[in-house]
């Protein structure tokens, strides 16, 4: 018996939690809005949805076997970035785009820089950035019911008109699979802040920093909270952990400087939404940000 | 009463109801006792006694010059069959006295009692504490008469008994509360006397219900003495949480807890100082639980210093089939055990058996960032990014972001997603820094 006593260093009990457990909880939080998507787009949000996946774990397992790393594409974290990608492209979008944007998303977004944990941008929009500046046309035709029609965001850039507050809230709108439903969004987030599998610290800045920047400048803040990507952005991509800040104030750093950045490319920018670029700029800042907010240790002297 | 309590923390399973109601019972008495010469911080005893030599219960068997030392008594009376090199439970190869027990105990002390502390000045229950060879008996063993005293140039004006007992599974503290309460207030009078102070606070957790009722009864006619409930949440038990908690205060980094005012015993130190005085028992038996899911029958003992752990784990019925690890102490802070063949120690506090089940093989996977270690540690420290300058023995960078304030509570290990070592990283750390000042000096 004494011979098969197992010996480890301190301590000897661990949290139920997993890296696992946290992907897949993210998965089960975009279920709703994966419902609304396909309310409101049908069969097609299935198939997008699908391939977007199926493209991120199948680059995810060549890659891993080509660096002969250990296969972990059970962890979810795969599944998630494909899943967050699809939701961000338009519904009308060709199965061979979707499929292409998931694999340069798991590939150069993720995989180059040494798999999870090691990419210092967000995977999913790595991925649509690459999509939207090769094929721009098709990451910007809407259609709802079969019917093309333009975003909320840019019948407000063009026209000024703008859309029911309440078909913004529920997704009845022109838009990206799963950005349209602010309602089904903020369902899953619910559930991702019970478990503590998300912070909440990054997604209250952004969406009040877009919504106190575009009331200063005179447009409609609720319009432009529910509009668009910010939701979903804001929810489950600027808070994406590996990506984002560690700190509590480089969290509200964080959300603050994308707040900031998606006023100015939706006011003055020459594009109608702005929330992948700010989100991407602020990746760019997460090292440095937590440098300079490391929390001052009980007892330390500054 | 509202609970107090520090900032962060974690709350694992406690698991107190597997010994929590077993009252405290002598453990048989030993055959043989092993007892370790190095049972406490500071400078190293010499034996006093030699091999063939008979000894009585209670006997100072080695002492030292040195002021940062506890003496060592004999915890059975008998002959002393040699002095050899033993593994202690901290992994440490010290020199051990072994006694073989005679058939009966002649108790023998050069300790005076005395009932009332009026007749004693501040010096002479120092030195009686110091005698009796009391040593903090969470675990870190430091030399409780150096505690309380109070250098020139500090003022003190609180002494903390530390009745936390956070770590789970643990449950001696929580027993000597609620059935000795007199004489952790006598011994809590002892040392505040001995530090010159006039306030005392006894710090107990919240789901300890017994142990607050049972030290609140005991405080009623006491003017400066208050029991204070404190959230259950760990580490709570830690000195500088505990300070935290109850006072506010917050001790400098790299230093003590005087530097606030405030000197910090455990419940149970309190206690061996009233025997020390009362009784003029030198500290040479102590409280255990012998706990967890791999022991047959768990319970609360007493037992011998120097008692083979193996001894007193067959009186709690022995080792579950499916045993798989053996902890001494709790769960967050204790050392696993590689042989049973270990003796009891004034720090040791518990046997901790896990089930297979329960020990599980934690591979770790990279980091992802998700901040639960920076959000969990109670120094406010940022694990992850230490562990990242561990890794790359970036020295200079682990000592700015302040490693050295780690208290290897374990809590950023316990909620690690990716099942990381982090602590195991950070005492490696700290390690690195501390040798880069020696070498500096």
């Amino acid at each position: 018996m004494n011979n098969e006593l197992i010996v480890t260093s301190s301590p000897h009990v661990r949290s139920q939690d997993s890296v696992k457990k946290i992907m897949w909880s993210v998965v089960l939080a975009l279920l709703p809005a994966v419902f609304a998507a396909v309310y409101f787009f049908q069969g097609r949000a299935i198939s997008v949805i699908l391939t977007a996946i199926v493209g991120a774990v199948i680059t995810e397992y060549i890659f891993q076997k080509i660096r002969k790393k250990k296969i972990t594409i059970k962890d979810g974290s795969a599944v998630v970035t494909g899943l967050l990608l699809a939701l961000t492209l338009p519904p009308s979008i060709p199965l061979w785009t979707a499929f292409l944007g998931s694999v340069i998303a798991i590939g150069l977004g993720k995989q180059v820089f040494g798999g999870l944990g090691h990419n210092p941008f967000n995977p999913a929009l790595v991925g649509r950035a690459f999509l939207t500046a090769s094929y721009p046309v098709l990451m910007t035709t809407w259609t709802v019911d079969g019917v093309s029609t333009a975003t909320p965001l840019a019948q407000m850039k063009a026209d000024g008109i703008a859309t029911d507050t309440w078909r913004l809230f529920v997704g009845q709108i022109g838009g990206s699979l799963g950005e349209t439903s602010a309602l089904a969004l903020l369902l899953g987030f619910a559930y991702l802040l019970y478990k503590g599998y998300v912070n909440w610290r990054i997604p209250l800045a952004m969406i009040g920093t877009v919504f106190l920047g575009t009331f200063a400048f005179g447009a409609d803040p609720i319009f432009h909270v529910f509009a668009g990507g910010l939701m979903i952005g804001a929810l489950y991509m600027a808070t994406d952990m590996v990506s984002s800040p560690t700190t509590k104030l480089g969290r509200w750093i964080f959300g603050i400087g994308a707040g900031i950045l998606v006023v100015v490319i939706r006011l003055w920018g020459g594009y109608p939404e702005g929330v992948m670029y700010s989100i991407l700029l602020m990746n760019t800042a997460v090292p440095l940000i937590n440098r300079y907010t490391r929390p001052r240790s009980l007892g330390e002297v500054r | 009463m509202k609970a107090l309590t520090f900032k962060q923390g974690i709350h694992p399973e406690y698991n107190k109801e597997l010994t929590k109601d077993k009252p405290l019972k002598n453990a048989k008495r030993p055959e043989e006792v092993i007892i370790p010469l190095k049972q406490h911080i500071g400078a190293p005893l010499k034996a006093l006694v030699q091999k063939g030599d008979q000894i009585d219960l209670g006997q100072k068997i080695a002492d030292s010059d040195s002021f940062v030392c506890a003496p060592i008594h004999a915890s059975v009376s008998g002959t002393v069959k040699e002095i050899r090199k033993v593994t202690d439970p901290g992994g440490n190869i010290v020199d051990a006295i072994v006694i073989e027990a005679a058939e009966e105990d002649n108790f023998n002390t050069n300790l005076e009692k005395h009932d009332n502390l009026d007749n004693l000045s501040s010096d002479e229950i120092k030195t009686i504490i110091r005698e009796a060879g009391i040593v903090g008996m969470g675990g870190a063993m430091f030399p409780t008469h150096v505690k309380v005293s109070i250098p020139d140039d500090k003022s003190v004006d609180y002494v903390i008994l530390n009745g936390a007992e956070c770590e789970p599974y643990l449950t001696v503290d929580h027993r000597v509360m609620v059935e000795r309460p007199q004489s952790i207030i006598f011994g809590l009078k002892a040392l505040m006397k001995a530090a010159e102070v006039s306030n005392g606070i006894i710090g107990i957790e919240e789901n300890k219900p017994e142990a607050i009722e049972s030290m609140q009864d005991a405080v009623k006619n006491q003017e400066n003495i208050k029991v204070q409930i404190v959230e259950t949440k760990y580490p709570q038990g830690g000195e500088k949480m505990l300070i935290e908690a109850l006072l506010g205060r917050e001790v400098p980094a790299g230093g003590l807890p005087l530097d606030v005012g405030v000197v910090v015993n455990n419940t149970s130190t309190a206690a061996a100082v009233a025997d020390a005085i009362r009784d003029g028992k030198p500290l040479y038996e102590r409280s255990i639980s012998i706990t967890g899911r791999g022991i047959n029958s768990p319970q609360n003992l007493i037992y011998r210093i120097g008692t083979n752990i193996g001894d007193l784990v067959e009186e709690a019925g022995g080792l579950q089939d499916n045993a798989a690890k053996v902890i001494t102490g709790g769960p967050m802070m204790g050392q696993a055990q590689k042989s049973l063949d270990v003796p009891a120690i004034k720090g040791t506090s518990g046997i901790l058996v896990l089930i297979k089940d329960e020990v599980e093989d934690y591979e770790a996977s990279p980091c992802i960032n998700c901040a639960k270690c920076i959000d969990a540690c109670p120094m406010f420290l940022m694990p992850t990014q230490l562990v990242n300058y561990q890794k790359s023995d970036m020295v200079e960078e682990m000592e700015e972001w302040q490693i050295l304030s780690c208290i290897e509570c374990g809590s950023c290990s316990f909620v690690c997603p990716a099942k990381i070592p982090l602590v195991h990283y950070l005492r490696l750390g700290k390690a690195q820094v501390m040798a880069k000042r020696r070498e500096e000096n």
